[in-house]
């Protein structure tokens, strides 16, 4: 079973969440990848050991230039700019390719090959239970999908497979959530994080994958996140009550089934309801 | 005319409470929200739409089946795994062409599709331009270049002093949109091992991009150590902290009020956040 753990807004506990959730599961294989992969920090709560390192990379074109006749065919096929023909001149701007192959593809001169233009790394390991893996975007790259697409890769099958999403609604949530047997949407109770949810449940819904909330924080702000999600039918799967011990464990960098173990077996429970919630099979 | 934004690698750090008390505290600007994916600004500023504008993004592939034989050239040219069963999944779909192009049919169309909106408003502020990217979408960097040329024009056209943008999270490609030739920016970060974690990392992205970062530590009292350790780091990469906001209930408070936390407070955060647009605004004259 794939569950992903999104949010809309940034910073409202999805990475506790999904830390706390797979360091309480106590059967089976628990893996946990991070596909947050322009700022990852679930390993900074769960200290893994890496064990391997893969470059990740998007092929970019490389023109021989002693077969090139500057005929423009490469220009006109490559729809995000990044290569032009000017005179006699082949201009490459790499960090806009998107791999595509199309330039390569259609150079009637066969000109163009690819090679690998490194955009990040995947780092594999393990915490204690929990196979884990996360993906770095490199600084200065703007591309995450590529990079989520490789952590993803990883996932295995059988294993319970939890997935650590980027915030927003934009392609790189998309990139995480998708194929996800259920996604748990962190929020908080305030208007920021219920505007940030109703975004984050239209999109969940478009990708047909059933879901219910996570409130962190609670008692801070207002009931409308509560009142919205009894509107909308969406269950209310956990509720961690806004404590100033738990927002200074997480400074720390110490999940809430670490630094308040009590809080396991709500995870467990919070398991539990997700399975009753997924289709079934999974 | 000085362009500061917001940003903070992490996200929930605190930029948009941050901005919004700067729209209070400050004369003459121009406010741009370059969160496009899940904005929040508006909800403290309260805006009314003046002009909206369409943004379309890259178009996406659309098989005529009528026209289709099956042959799968399409198929086996996608890198993005965007066609399943001879449809396009749009999801996936980067909009790249191949498919069209290879088609021996002529069987396959690309498709413009709308992104987004973005916005001219009006508040009690001054103007405020901000967008809203439909869900799903790619190429938000796109729409904060053209929220981001918009304000500019408008700050020409009322000689403003400032722009003041509320950036997005992370450090990918809006972020980099958002930055790229700004005069300044300011990370809002926090006292956890994560704020750390990516502080550091956009402020890779600054240096990478040349843009000056100052650097602000919302809810400081959190930690009064990792505090001191970003304090530290700061030092040693020749970054100076100018802010040092305590965590108070107050800023939740203006939240639900939909209000800057500088009108609602005389509290210590809003009391921090009034000392820091003054540190910004003396580290800005022209």
């Amino acid at each position: 079973m794939i569950i992903s753990v999104a949010s809309g807004k940034g910073g409202t506990g999805k990475t506790l969440v999904a830390t706390s959730l797979a360091l309480s599961l106590q059967d089976g294989t628990v893996q946990l990848l991070d596909c947050d992969v322009e700022e990852p920090d679930a390993h900074i709560l769960l200290r893994p050991r890496f064990g391997s390192r893969c470059p990740v990379a998007v092929p970019v074109p490389r023109v021989d230039e002693t077969r090139c006749t500057y005929c423009g065919s490469c220009s006109d096929a490559c729809a995000f700019n990044s290569i032009a023909v000017m005179g006699r001149t082949v201009l490459l701007l790499p960090e806009l390719c998107h791999g595509c192959g199309a330039c390569a593809y259609l150079c009637p001169e066969g000109a163009i090959t690819e090679e690998g233009r490194e955009v990040g790394v995947v780092q594999a390991g393990r915490a204690g239970r929990v196979r884990f893996v996360h993906g770095r975007l490199a600084i200065g790259e703007a591309m995450a999908g590529p990079v989520i697409r490789a952590v993803k890769a990883w996932g295995d099958p059988r294993a319970t497979v939890i997935i650590d999403a980027p915030p927003g609604t934009a392609c790189p949530v998309v990139e995480a959530v998708r194929g996800s047997d259920f996604c748990l949407l962190v929020t908080e109770p305030t208007p920021f994080g219920l505007h940030d949810l109703t975004l984050a449940v239209a999109l969940i819904r478009d990708l047909a994958i059933p879901c219910g909330v996570v409130i962190n924080r609670d008692g801070v702000g207002d009931d409308a996140v509560e009142r919205y999600c009894a509107e909308q039918s969406l269950p209310v799967l956990l509720r961690i009550p806004f404590d100033r011990r738990i927002a200074e464990l997480y400074c720390r960098g110490l999940t809430l089934a670490e630094g308040m173990p009590e809080w396991r077996a709500a995870f467990r429970e919070l398991f539990e309801k997700v399975r009753g919630l997924a289709p079934v099979g999974v | 005319m000085q362009e500061i934004v917001v940003l903070s690698g992490k996200g929930g750090t605190g930029k948009t409470v941050v901005l919004a008390s700067f729209a209070a505290l400050s004369q003459s600007k121009v406010l741009c929200d370059c969160d496009v994916d899940a904005a929040d600004l508006h909800l403290l500023l309260r805006p009314t739409v003046r002009e909206t504008h369409e943004f379309w993004g890259r178009p996406v592939a659309d098989i005529n089946l009528q026209q289709c034989s099956g042959c799968g050239l399409c198929l086996e040219v996608c890198r993005f795994g965007a066609i399943e069963d001879l449809r396009v999944n749009p999801l996936a779909c980067e909009g790249c062409g191949l498919c069209a192009r290879v088609c021996p049919l002529d069987a396959i169309s690309m498709r413009d599709r709308l992104a987004g909106h973005w916005y001219v408003s009006r508040t009690r502020y001054g103007p405020l331009v901000h967008a809203r990217l439909r869900a799903a979408q790619e190429n938000s960097g796109k729409l904060v270049m053209a929220v981001r040329k918009r304000a500019r024009e408008l700050a020409q056209e009322m000689n403003a002093r400032y722009i003041l943008s509320d950036g997005p999270p992370g450090i990918g490609c809006p972020v980099i949109s958002s930055l790229s030739g700004a005069s300044m920016a300011l990370i809002v970060t926090e006292p956890s091992l994560s704020g750390i974690h990516d502080l550091e990392r956009v402020l890779g992205v600054c240096r990478h991009f040349g843009v000056s970062p100052l650097v602000c530590v919302n809810k400081y009292d959190l930690s009064e150590e990792n505090s001191r350790r970003i304090e530290d780091h700061c030092g040693d990469v020749g970054v100076e902290v100018v802010g040092r906001i305590p965590f108070d209930p107050d800023v939740t408070r203006a939240i639900v009020q939909g209000l800057p936390v500088v009108e609602t407070s005389v509290g210590a955060a809003a009391r921090e956040i009034r000392a820091l647009w003054e540190a910004i605004a003396t580290c800005t004259v022209p």
